[in-house]
């Protein structure tokens, strides 16, 4: 097949990985120097999904994500600078300082928010898309999810009622094989938790290599595409793995170290690497956008340190529309 | 009334019934506006189980009133991405018992997404439900559930007593840019009173006296207040005069209405169709306690449910919850503390 990804675009695709990469690393490193508190849960690792989703989708569709989202916020416009910020309570934040790590959201770069409640916003993404419907647009909704969110009630309402009203929604699974320390396959009655069961709902469930930029922004065009022609909702199950554990708390060693090895080996940025070479893009090239993946991350760093505190009167705010939380006269 | 006309006089007698309120006032706000859209069990065609939302389906069809499957969590996690993506829900949840299905969607994504976000989104959604004892249902459909809703910082809380008001708090409610919970209550549909003028709007947070007195306040809510009235009139006849407030929302809680009333008659007793514990009035009394303190003359009461699963028989149902006799009781002895 014709490649669908030119040798410029796809640079452009690994930077952007580059850049989550190294956001990532960056949140690591300032939880452990005691800069960002409560957890993190980091997504290095599974930049391919995000970034290559992201390029197969319009500026006005609706991503909903989970607490697992920092690269879905960072591929879908939010700069590292405001992520770091909102990471290290800063005033600048993504969301004030009022979210954190689990809730990275940017409205205004329809990266609809965040949700830690697992399985909680497929339903979400369903009313999106039903709302897209509803104004005669033909916007799409995409919900990231984690396998373990497969077996939570939430999922299979969404897939029903997605699937019944023929919305032009797609569920993106990023299987990584675990939940928190538990393996999937453990409690889990099919073999591809998400894919195995769209057919149960009349919904076609397939597969990709998640960790491939290019077969990611194909697949999820083409299901797009289908979905916006009115044929409704499709699931897409992409394989994966975490570079790290579930979250701050967890080394992981529940996982066998021949597993952890063979996917290291599968890395998206190195995979996506391999194609630019045989896409004629030169090493320098390549190594250039490193390099400026690099100094953006580290500016952010930087920015985001010297930034302020917020302001404690913030607390009282944002809970109505009118900007404030009275609930009494 | 010699101005009116007779055709006028008529309409001004004509009474609606609470349920045909509910299905009147969605729809002068769907008429009003098109991003206004219904979902739930049963809504569109059969016109909801209490007959909620007739005429809805035959006037606006399909496009605008859709019948959802048994899914609680998606009717109201859909309405709420339907609502972040500029439409106005109108969500049904059949029996406000069912809320425990969606829960997490009022207790953590509805209320929470603004704050959450710095203030990025808004969820201008309603979820209707009823609510509420007195039909025989027994003690899975019959639950007064408003406090379950009153514990979450972001919910607005409506829970109108007359078919007027129905209508003006459903204009409110519909037109707010905050989620807000409907509660209309079971054991009122059947009943009737005036119509809503055109254009009715009642102010969300605006409680009402609905009976003036001097000698004693009782705050009621939804089923409560007709209970409540009754019993006043009886007291009447013993030479006590109540106020009777009716709430008409949790949140916002009109405070200020109770501290005016209680600076006329110096004595409380609130009305709660839930269990004491947990209870709506539980909250008003602290406030009452810490701004009012001065002004009473007496201990306040709390007639509230008893703290059981609700019964099936009359009989025991009427042991449980509040009746006229239990307020008329209660105000008795506060009168004469
Ligand atoms: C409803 C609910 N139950 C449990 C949890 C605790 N929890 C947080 S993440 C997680 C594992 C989720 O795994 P998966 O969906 O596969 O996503 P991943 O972390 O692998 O990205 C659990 C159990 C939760 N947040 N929400």
């Amino acid at each position: 097949m014709a490649p669908t990804v030119s040798g410029d675009e796809l640079l452009t695709l690994y930077e952007q990985m580059a850049v989550i990469r190294r956001t990532e690393k960056a949140a690591h490193d300032l939880f452990l120097s005691g800069l960002v508190k409560g957890t993190t849960h980091l997504a290095a690792g599974h930049e391919a999904i995000a970034v290559g989703a992201s390029a197969a989708l319009r500026d006005d569709d609706y991503v909903f994500a989970t607490y697992r989202g920092h690269h879905h916020a960072l591929a879908r416009g939010a700069t590292p600078e405001e992520c770091l910020a909102e990471l290290m309570s800063r005033a600048t934040g993504l969301c004030k300082a009022k979210g954190g790590s689990m809730h990275l959201t940017k409205a205004s770069a329809g990266m609809l928010g965040s949700y830690a409640i697992v399985g909680a916003h497929l339903p979400m993404a369903v009313g999106a898309a039903w709302s897209a419907r509803l104004r005669g647009t033909d916007q799409l909704a995409v919900a990231f999810f984690g396998d373990g969110a497969t077996n939570i009630g939430a999922f299979h309402e969404a897939l029903n009622l997605a699937a019944v009203w023929k919305l032009p929604v797609l569920f993106v699974c990023e299987n990584n094989l675990y939940m928190e320390y538990t393996a999937i396959a453990d409690v889990t009655a099919v073999p591809r938790p998400a894919a195995d069961r769209a057919p149960a709902y009349g919904i076609p469930g397939e597969t990709v290599d998640g960790n491939d930029v290019v077969l990611v922004k194909e697949t999820v065009a083409r299901l797009a595409r289908r979905a916006r022609a009115g044929d409704g909702p499709a699931v897409l199950e992409a394989e994966t793995y975490r570079h790290y554990g579930h979250s701050r708390a967890d080394p992981a060693t529940y996982r066998p170290a021949e597993e952890v090895e063979r996917w290291l080996k599968h890395d998206p940025l190195d995979i996506a690497r391999g194609r630019l070479d045989r896409l004629g893009v030169s090493a320098t090239a390549i190594d250039a956008a490193d390099e400026r993946a690099t100094a953006v991350v580290q500016a952010a760093v930087d920015a985001a340190k010297a930034a302020p505190a917020p302001d404690p009167a913030e607390a009282l705010t944002d809970v109505w529309a009118d900007g404030g939380s009275a609930w009494r006269t | 009334m010699a101005d009116l006309t007779d055709a006028q006089e008529a309409d001004a007698q004509r009474q609606i019934t609470y349920r045909e309120a509910v299905a009147e006032g969605i729809a002068r706000e769907m008429r009003r506006d098109p991003a206004v859209v219904c979902l739930g069990e049963d809504i569109g065609e059969a016109g909801g189980v209490f007959k909620t939302t007739s005429g809805l389906f035959k006037e606006f069809g399909p496009g605008r009133v859709w019948d959802t499957p048994i899914s609680e969590q998606a009717i109201v996690g859909a309405a709420m991405g339907a609502a972040m993506t500029g439409m106005r829900p109108v969500a049904e949840i059949m029996f406000s018992d069912f809320l425990a299905c969606c829960w997490d969607y009022l207790a953590n994504e509805i209320p929470k997404v603004r704050y959450m976000t710095g203030g990025q989104v808004t969820v201008p959604l309603v979820v209707r439900t009823a609510n509420g004892g007195g039909l025989g249902f027994g003690a899975q459909h019959s639950q007064a559930t408003e406090n379950w809703a009153f514990t979450v910082p972001g919910l607005k809380i409506a829970a109108p007593s007359t078919p007027a008001d129905v209508i003006g708090m459903m204009a409110s409610a519909i037109r707010s840019d905050d989620p807000v919970v409907f509660f209309e209550h079971k054991g009122l549909f059947a009943s009737k009173g005036p119509p809503a003028p055109p254009d009715h709007v009642v102010e969300l947070g605006k409680a009402a006296v609905v009976r003036e007195g001097a000698d004693i306040t009782l705050v009621a809510l939804a089923s409560m207040v007709p209970v409540a009235l009754t019993a006043a009139d009886r007291l009447a006849r013993e030479g006590i005069e109540a106020e009777v407030v009716d709430l008409r929302c949790l949140v916002p809680l009109d405070v200020s209405t109770v501290l005016a009333s209680l600076d006329k008659t110096s004595r409380l007793t609130i009305v709660e169709e839930n269990p004491y514990q947990g209870g709506w009035g539980a909250t008003l009394v602290s406030v009452v306690a810490d701004e009012g303190f001065g002004l009473l003359d007496a201990p306040v009461r709390r007639v509230a449910g008893e703290c059981v699963p609700l019964p099936f028989a009359d009989a025991l149902e009427e042991r449980v919850i509040p009746t006229v006799d239990k307020v008329v009781s209660a105000v008795r002895e506060l009168a004469a503390y």
